[in-house]
């Protein structure tokens, strides 16, 4: 038994990378969710946030006396939608967001609307406005506008960045988590432990193949941004991709944490929620993170997924230079090695 | 004579359940040993500490003269290694898992080498969930071998595979026998322990309670029911438990 050939083959972190690319790119629907989530998603939030600058004020009015002169003037308004409703409707069409404010006729007129709400506040200044000027309001004087367009500051602008980390982290969590516990499952970890492979080159393995695809998987909707909103991409291609990659790793690594134990899909998938569905509330993907109170601040700023957002954000939007975005790699970088370490040391292989 | 395989007085326990009750045997370099018994006998949870894959809780254990502890990755270069229900990648043709074994190990064969060494050349760039079971378990024989192996491990290697599956199965091990190689493994076939074992090690409830060539165990204990059949090694295990070997 001593045939001394050489082996043809590439060294085991090749082969075990080249692995799980074979196995992602012959699974169909990974490479759906992959490259269309992340678009799909876009264009969801795009349509129920439009990104044209004025924004429409839709009114309720109680029919009855009066109604008409309230109509007539609200509907030579710029920007106002009007709809009759009659007052046992109108709670109803408050709560749906069907109207934002429901004007009932009278001397004054009583405006009803819910002051928690931002679109309410902003119908009622709009509403009083335009009654108040037909009523014959004198105007001390007329202001000059100087309106300006920033690019890149309509919230479609501020939502592509985040839906990418989002992608990058979901696409990290769960390809990796899973692969692993099924491997587990088939008792492919056990023969593979018993083999001389490194087991540090099994778990870097899927990580670095997650690199392979994060190109194309940030490309789509960057570009989808570019073409179909116009979004302005102020960073270069290098530290897009620098942050894109640190991103990608440090899921992976995460991904690996959450599987290296499971030995069922469901425990591995409530691991992954627990860790990843607070994050999509705190991390600033839909809404700015700065609306949670000031006590949580420290804790949501040191969260992964919040330093992944405000670091794409950054270079994206602003074209920020590394050391701008120093903090954030900091903490990427550390939600790497230590989730990497730790697994590799709680790692179950059978 | 040099040793392959040394264990003496092996504990392992799950629990309150004893797998494993103060085993001994020796493995002979060249030779082909087999593991013998019932299911729930004690012989993976032994073959899987003779692997390095399992701890036990007391006993001694030295295979090719190394221990666990010290020489880990110096072993596993040198074992050749399949298991019970290892399922492979799906999507993975016969030529990509075999590469990919191969990468591991410093020295071996090339990947054409075992795809002929098993017969699979046919289903080089098939996937491995196209295979048939026989086939699935070549290639599992396959990976073992990617290594050029000293000592080879097989856990119940033919269970569930048709007769001509199990002959062709036997012929890869005659031929890794042929050129020099060692083989334990465990059974619960008393005709594959006679054609292939040298020596075989009866084992019931975590120990051994018989060991020998299967000829001389055979005349020895074997009492034939009938004067023109010659006795079987089932024949033996009944002798010496008063049980079948496949009662469950």
């Amino acid at each position: 038994m001593t045939s001394e050939t050489r082996s043809g083959t590439y060294p085991p972190i090749i082969e075990l990378t080249l692995a799980r690319l074979r196995e992602f790119v012959r699974e169909p629907e990974a490479l759906f969710w992959t490259f269309l989530f992340p678009i799909i998603m876009s264009v969801a939030m795009a349509f129920a946030f439009p990104s044209s600058s004025a924004q429409t004020v839709r009114v309720g009015i109680t029919p009855g006396a009066g109604s008409d002169a309230i109509r007539q003037a609200l509907s030579a308004a710029k920007d106002v939608v009007l709809k009759e409703l009659p007052a046992d409707d109108q709670l109803r069409a408050l709560r749906n967001g069907e109207v934002h404010l429901i004007v009932e006729p009278g001397n004054p007129p009583t405006y009803r609307f819910d002051p928690m709400r931002a679109e309410s506040r902003l119908a009622r200044l709009v509403v009083d406005d335009v009654l108040k000027g037909v009523a014959g309001r004198q105007e001390p004087w007329r202001a000059k506008e100087d309106l300006i367009e920033i690019p890149g500051s309509r919230y479609v602008d501020w939502l592509i960045p985040g839906i990418i980390s989002l992608s990058i982290m979901n696409n990290g969590l769960w390809s990796i988590g899973f692969m692993t516990v099924q491997a587990r499952l088939r008792k492919l970890l056990k023969r593979l432990a018993a083999s001389p492979m490194r087991r540090r080159d099994y778990l870097m393995a899927p990580v670095l193949a997650r690199l392979v695809f994060l190109g194309p998987e940030v490309a789509a909707p960057l570009l989808f941004g570019v073409i179909v909103f116009g979004m302005p991409v102020r960073g270069g291609f290098i530290s897009i991709g620098m942050v894109a990659i640190l991103g990608a790793l440090m899921c992976g690594a995460l991904g690996l944490l959450m599987g290296s134990r499971a030995r069922t899909f469901e425990a591995a998938s409530g691991l992954m929620n627990l860790m990843s569905v607070p994050m999509w509330v705190l991390s600033g993907v839909f809404f700015a993170a700065s609306n949670f109170p000031d006590a949580v601040q420290p804790l949501i700023q040191v969260l992964p997924l919040t330093a992944l957002v405000d670091a794409m954000r950054a270079v994206i939007l602003e074209g920020a230079s590394f050391t701008a975005i120093r903090n954030e790699l900091a903490i990427m970088a550390g939600w790497t090695i230590l989730p990497f370490a730790v697994a590799l040391k709680i790692f179950k292989w059978r | 004579m040099e040793l392959a395989v040394r264990c003496q007085n092996l504990q392992k326990r799950y629990g309150d359940v004893v797998a494993v009750d103060g085993l001994s045997f020796e493995v002979r370099r060249g030779e082909c040993y087999g593991l013998l018994g019932p299911n729930g006998a004690g012989k993976t949870t032994t073959i899987e500490i003779l692997e390095g894959l399992l701890a036990p809780d007391g006993g001694d254990v030295e295979v090719l003269g190394h221990r666990w502890k010290t020489d880990e990755q110096q072993l596993r270069q040198r074992l050749g290694v399949q298991l019970q229900e290892t399922q492979f990648t799906d999507k993975l043709t016969v030529e990509e898992t075999l590469r990919l074994f191969r990468s591991f190990y410093d020295r071996g064969k090339t990947v054409d080498e075992l795809l002929g060494l098993v017969e699979l050349e046919s289903k080089r760039r098939s996937w491995v969930v196209k295979l048939s079971g026989g086939q699935k378990q070549r290639l599992s024989i396959a990976c073992a071998l990617a290594g050029d192996p000293d000592l080879l491990f097989l856990d119940e290697p033919t269970t569930g595979l048709d007769p001509q599956s199990r002959r062709q199965l036997w012929n890869v091990l005659a031929r890794f026998r042929e050129a020099g190689g060692t083989v334990l493994l465990t059974t619960h076939y008393m005709d594959e322990a006679e054609t292939l074992c040298d020596r075989v090690a009866i084992v019931d409830q975590g120990h051994v309670i018989a060991e020998d060539t299967p000829k001389n165990l055979i005349s020895a204990l074997a009492k034939p029911k009938v004067v023109v059949h010659e006795g079987t090694l089932e024949d033996v295990f009944m002798s010496l438990t008063g049980r079948h070997l496949r009662e469950q």
